[in-house]
């Protein structure tokens, strides 16, 4: 008896998931953005926040966005399944079944929702579970199969973290808040474009509108040229609020005249040259792209600290 | 007869039961740090206790 059930268990058991599954699940690399963004929004704040109630609020403003990760995977496993990118996703590998997946989604929304408003407050809370709402289910669910501007859609998801942190601490939205959001929604379109142009075949082979398939490569490129030129405005804007300092404002003219060129080159671009070089002025954009966001948001920490220390 | 060999899968469910008693660990201290910090933050409040104390009796004005 003991053998039978000893080998069915292991047969049973080939496709079972290890703990570290279930962190996937939770899409741990956006969750480390959401985390620093978060972070910064509650620290530039004009408020003093204990550590430990700013500790509790980052991590499960955290833990949220790896809910709505949790409750995107559980919906996009057909998708997934057949992108390259994402094949290995566990959902769609096996390793964790869907409504595993939509169980922890709901159940670490409802913890770090509750947490939160515990931690700080109940405008937080509802700012949160409106950010994991909005991911989830308008576009996750609803916008994601029906329009090329999709990303531009799951931009304001990712933008929003800023913003909850800033709300934690000062229990209310603001100017400054309102920016860090624009910052990080402007950002999206160019930044995801950019990787759709090199990364083609992906997203037409799992029937996503993607704007490179509907819309055509040079109405991306050009796409790309006006998210840019529209978030220009939007990061110099911050840099004359009460959060930003001479660091930001001086990284942030940098940063938008280098991100400014490089998408004006890829506007530029024949389509034919950029296969020819292996997509080399998109991917070096693209990759520009990851530092732009992250030291914007740094400057932003940097003025933060000298004025903690009467330096500014 | 005992189990005695161990499959890569009791490796599997040790990890995940070890994480999920971390994460419940992990919380509960999360939730007693949260509740000390609540209440160093309130340690300036006084309010009525039941009992009358002179911090919060109203000041009597005494003829000179």
């Amino acid at each position: 008896m003991t053998d039978a059930t000893t080998n069915t268990t292991i047969q049973a058991a080939e496709g079972e998931a290890r703990f570290g599954d279930y962190i996937q699940l939770l899409k741990p690399r956006v969750m480390s953005l959401v985390v620093f963004t978060a972070f910064v929004g509650l620290l530039v704040a004009p408020v003093s926040v204990s550590p430990m109630v700013g500790f509790t609020a980052i991590l499960f403003i955290a833990l949220g966005a790896g809910a709505s990760g949790a409750l995107n995977m559980w919906y996009d496993a057909d998708i997934d399944g057949v992108m390259r990118r994402t094949a290995k996703r566990p959902v769609p590998a096996g390793t964790v079944s869907a409504g595993e997946a939509l169980s922890l989604g709901l159940w670490l929304s409802a913890i770090s929702v509750a947490m939160l408003g515990l931690a700080t407050n109940w405008y937080a809370a509802g700012l949160l579970a409106f950010t994991i709402f909005f991911y989830a289910v308008v576009y996750t669910i609803w916008l994601k199969r029906l329009t090329p501007q999709n990303i531009v859609i799951g931009g304001a998801a990712g933008a929003f973290p800023p913003m909850v942190g800033w709300v934690a601490a000062t229990g209310s939205v603001s100017l400054e808040a309102i920016l860090m959001f624009g910052l990080i929604f402007m950002w999206t379109p160019p930044h995801f474009w950019a990787l759709a142009l090199f990364m083609k075949s992906d997203y037409h082979e799992a029937k996503v509108p993607m704007l490179t398939v509907t819309h055509g490569r040079a109405e991306t490129r050009r796409q790309i040229l006006i998210y840019t030129i529209l978030l220009v405005p939007v990061a110099l804007g911050l840099g004359f609020t009460a959060v930003a300092g001479p660091v930001y404002l001086a990284a942030a003219i940098v940063l938008n005249a280098i991100f400014l060129k490089g998408a004006w080159d890829i506007w530029r671009r024949a389509e034919a040259l950029a296969e020819a070089d292996a997509y080399v002025v998109e991917k070096r954009f693209f990759r520009f792209s990851l530092y732009y966001l992250f030291l914007h948001f740094g400057a932003l920490l940097a003025d933060a600290g000298l004025r903690s220390w009467g330096m500014a | 007869m005992p189990i005695t060999q161990t499959h890569e899968l009791h490796k599997r469910r040790f990890g995940r039961n070890l994480g999920v008693a971390l994460s419940l660990v992990g919380f509960a201290a999360i939730v007693f740090g949260l509740t000390v910090a609540k209440i160093r933050e309130g340690a300036s409040m006084e309010a009525f206790d039941h009992t009358p104390r002179v911090s919060i009796t109203p000041p009597v004005e005494t003829k000179p």
